[in-house]
């Protein structure tokens, strides 16, 4: 973890998908692509102002492209809603915070 | 909605390009203090950094001679305008006011006041405006090659338009596709002689001349493209399971409709040979002015162009 942000593996991914006890955001990225390069800072505050309401994670698809795979992922970064297991929602392409926390709000507990 | 009032700044800059980020490193050295409103990230190239925030290595970019990543050369700008007291907001601009000063900028309900304003909004890729073009999105068509190429391995794709970033993504994505098809409508390229030369020279990369994409065909992913040729009529279709689309840009000018002097096709007017719009202290610098030669260093240019511009503007008003 850095940043308070899960750092996801082909190895790690369904045991924390599965076991995460909030609701968790996970950004597949890649170096090679600048507005995934954007999204960090982002994510980074979001992590730390959700903290225990939201987890945030994030995938290296060059590393872990089974994953990806599994997940149909074309674009990135594609960013996906895990909660309670199940993917809720499914979003492409890099976007500002207001419209990010907007998204996932439906799915975000209001009270930690 | 009530409004959030904020301090009062000397200069605000909308857009943070080459333009923009020059601009400010330019001001702020003067002591100027910019407040740079950067934008919102977007997989398009309205976007923080601008159009080199979606391309890969920048090799005409003097004082890197051996290339180097267009991400990184605008985090380099970027870092630079932070050094010397560049504030910065990474949010898009809603509305301006320029009819009276101090002139008025929104971010949504929270409202900047300044003596002056740079305006270096850029430009974005044209999308091709057939009616399912949004449902394809992150599944076969895609605005931005850099990031989606490494998904389209051993895949026939094609690329559309004729200019230089159309070649250059053409010659990119031949790095994972078995195949790519470059549709232009046609019958020859406008892209520099360099570019040219290297896609057709690339085994990998074929023509399909004079041909207009039409259609996007495909269930649940994109499966192929309608075409038409704009010399014959006849119509035609082709199996692909990529789409990247280049065929020109627009300039990010809505805010300023009816505001500041623009031609018919958006960009924005200035006074030869200065950064002057029509708006006495609002300064237009970059690709959001330019459409004759729209490159990066041009647009650095004239960011400092209109920092001096608006410096000296400023001294002139005590």
């Amino acid at each position: 973890m850095a940043d308070g942000i899960v750092i996801l593996t082909s190895a790690n991914f369904d045991e924390t998908i599965k076991s995460s006890t909030t609701p968790i955001l996970v950004d597949f990225w890649a170096e090679w692509c600048g507005p995934c390069k954007a999204m960090n800072p982002i994510l980074t505050e979001i992590a730390k102002e959700q903290a225990g309401k939201v987890t945030i994670a994030k995938l290296n698809v060059d590393d872990h492209g089974d994953i990806a795979q599994r997940f149909s992922v074309m674009s990135i970064p594609t960013m996906m809603l895990f909660s309670e297991g199940e993917m809720k929602l499914k979003m492409i392409g890099a976007k500002g915070k207001p419209q990010l926390l907007a998204e996932i709000a439906e799915f975000i507990p209001t009270k930690s | 909605m009530s409004t959030i009032e904020t301090t009062h700044q000397k200069v605000i800059i909308i857009g943070s390009g080459p333009a923009g980020l020059t601009a400010a490193i330019y001001t702020a050295r003067a002591n100027l203090a910019p407040l740079v409103i950067e934008g919102e990230p977007s997989s398009t190239s309205d976007q923080p950094g601008g159009q080199l925030m979606l391309t890969t290595e920048v090799e005409n970019f003097p004082g890197f001679p051996e290339g180097v990543m267009g991400p990184d050369l605008m985090m380099k700008f970027r870092d630079q305008a932070a050094r010397f007291n560049t504030t910065f907001i990474t949010e898009k601009v809603t509305k301006v006011d320029f009819s009276q000063r101090p002139f008025a900028v929104w971010v949504r309900d929270t409202k900047y006041t300044a003596d002056s304003i740079i305006v270096s909004t850029g430009a974005q890729s044209i999308m091709l405006g057939l009616e399912n073009e949004s449902r394809f999105y992150g599944h076969g068509l895609s605005t931005c090659a850099t990031c989606d190429g490494f998904f389209f391995r051993g895949q026939e794709i094609v690329v559309v338009g004729g200019g230089d970033s159309a070649i250059e993504e053409a010659t990119f994505l031949t790095k994972f596709a078995s195949k790519v098809t470059i549709v232009h409508r046609r019958d020859s390229l406008r892209a520099s002689k360099i570019m040219q030369d290297r896609a057709r020279n690339n085994p990998k990369i074929e023509f399909k001349w004079n041909s207009q994409v039409t259609e996007i065909i495909g269930t649940d992913k994109l499966e192929g493209i309608g075409l038409v040729d704009t010399v014959t009529g006849e119509s035609s279709k082709m199996a692909v399971t990529g789409l990247f689309v280049a065929i020109g840009h627009r300039p990010n000018t809505d805010l300023f409709k009816n505001i500041l002097d623009m031609e018919a096709n958006g960009y924005l007017i200035t006074r030869p040979g200065s950064s002057y719009t029509n708006i006495d202290g609002v300064f237009a610098c970059g690709d959001v002015q330019d459409h004759t030669y729209r490159q990066a260093i041009t647009a650095a240019g004239s960011g400092c162009t209109a920092a001096i511009d608006c410096e000296r503007w400023l001294e002139a008003q005590h």
